[in-house]
């Protein structure tokens, strides 16, 4: 016992050492989450029929194997494609039979008075419903309606694109997926441009910032706007035109 | 100090903390070993293009990818391929791959499963609609085309 034992280091901190350790692996491994263009495919039908849409309420757009674009039958470059695209969403013309007009989508206005008066007849049907489907089925249909309703509170009577509105897009077999993302991104972008625009006109918010999964208030705006500008972005099948 | 007390009571001795770390040391190696990300090997060449108007799927459980791009290994040919799990896989098979995932999650959470295509940005469109038709005689409509984030967030 002549020499003196060295001190001990002390271990107290070695604890917080290994939870400093801990914290950094737990805040650096967040999962890397896929990201992507989400896209909903249209069911295959039994009988398609052949559903009759007038050409100025479809906003074509074609994709051919050397990656041209063909704009509602014009050469167009990419940079277009998102204000044709905001224009055929939004154009506010009132389609006549006149000569001019053929550009023009049929538009309907929505009224209160008629949404309220739908409402108020699927809300009678859902109680006479028999059987448990078609209450579900009527439930659908009235939270539909009623986002409309949201709608039109929130943003005053507006005018609808008809169902059978829709941009086509159109891509050949030998088109690069490149070349078609590029094309889907600009689409999507015009969509979500003039939705952000909404919601900055009204609540002064973009409309990617909204928690619908979260909050019941967020749940209603969003669904409102989609109503007012609605997904119409279609899968069509691609044509072979190099054959 | 408590050698002089004799008479006091007697306290409870502290707690021992030297094992602290070795405790903390194990939860450490528990969540390093237990959140190892589950990625197939990658049997073709993907390079993603890039797009601004992306969505982030939260929900990776329900997920599914199918990858396609030329293979890896020379042997499989030149032109795109298409990889369902850990395998090169035809047209023919993707239905009961669709079939098989739905199998495996609970019946709530079957309309929420997402097929994300990851695809070679120099692949051709043919296979990409191929791959599409199939997807829907399998009703597996939800799709995301995986891109890299472009926007500015």
């Amino acid at each position: 016992m002549a020499r003196r034992a060295l001190p001990s280091i002390p271990t107290g901190s070695m604890a917080d050492i290994a939870f400093l350790l801990l914290v950094f692996w737990l805040m650096t491994t967040t999962l890397e989450s896929d990201s992507g263009i989400l896209r909903q495919l249209p069911p295959i039908e039994e009988n398609p029929d052949d559903v009759i849409v007038k050409k100025r309420n479809v906003y074509e757009v074609l994709v051919n194997f050397r990656n041209e674009l063909l704009v509602e039958g014009d050469f167009a470059q990419i940079t277009d494609l998102k204000g044709g695209a905001m224009e055929f969403l939004t154009n506010t013309g009132v389609f006549t039979e006149k000569p001019g007009d053929e550009d023009l989508t049929s538009r309907t206005w929505v009224r209160r008075a008629d949404v309220q008066a739908t409402i108020n007849g699927i809300e009678q049907k859902i109680q006479e419903a028999a059987d448990e489907d078609n209450e579900k089925a009527y439930k659908k249909q009235l939270a539909s309606w009623q986002a409309k309703m949201d709608a039109i509170e929130f943003f005053g009577e507006y005018r609808e694109l008809v169902p059978a509105a829709v941009i086509s897009l159109q891509n050949d077999k030998g088109t690069s997926y490149n070349t078609y993302i590029i094309v889907q991104n600009e689409l999507a972008a015009a969509l979500r441009q003039l939705r952000d625009d909404l919601c900055q006109k009204h609540w002064q918010m973009n409309y990617g910032d909204f928690d619908p999964e979260n909050n019941d208030d967020h749940k209603r705006k969003v669904l409102a706007v989609r109503k007012v500008f609605p997904n119409k972005i279609s899968e069509a099948e691609p044509k072979d035109s190099r054959n | 100090m408590s050698k002089f007390r004799k008479g006091g009571k007697k306290e409870v001795g502290e707690i021992s903390t030297a094992s602290l770390p070795d405790i903390v040391f194990m939860l450490l190696f528990f969540f390093m070993i237990v959140t190892v990300i589950k990625e197939d090997d990658p049997l073709v060449k993907v390079e993603q293009p890039r797009a601004t108007e992306v969505t982030k799927i939260e929900k990776k459980e329900l997920v599914d990818y199918i990858n396609i791009g030329v293979p890896q290994d020379a042997r499989f040919g030149t032109e795109p391929v298409i990889q369902l799990d850990d395998a090169i896989a035809g047209l023919d098979d993707i239905r009961q791959w669709i079939l098989d995932n739905k199998d495996e999650r609970f019946e709530a959470e079957q309309p929420k499963i997402v097929t994300s295509l990851k695809v070679d940005k120099d692949a051709e469109m043919g296979i990409v609609g191929d791959v599409k038709y199939k997807l829907r005689e399998a009703e597996a409509l939800k799709i995301l085309y995986s891109t890299l984030d472009d926007s500015d967030e």
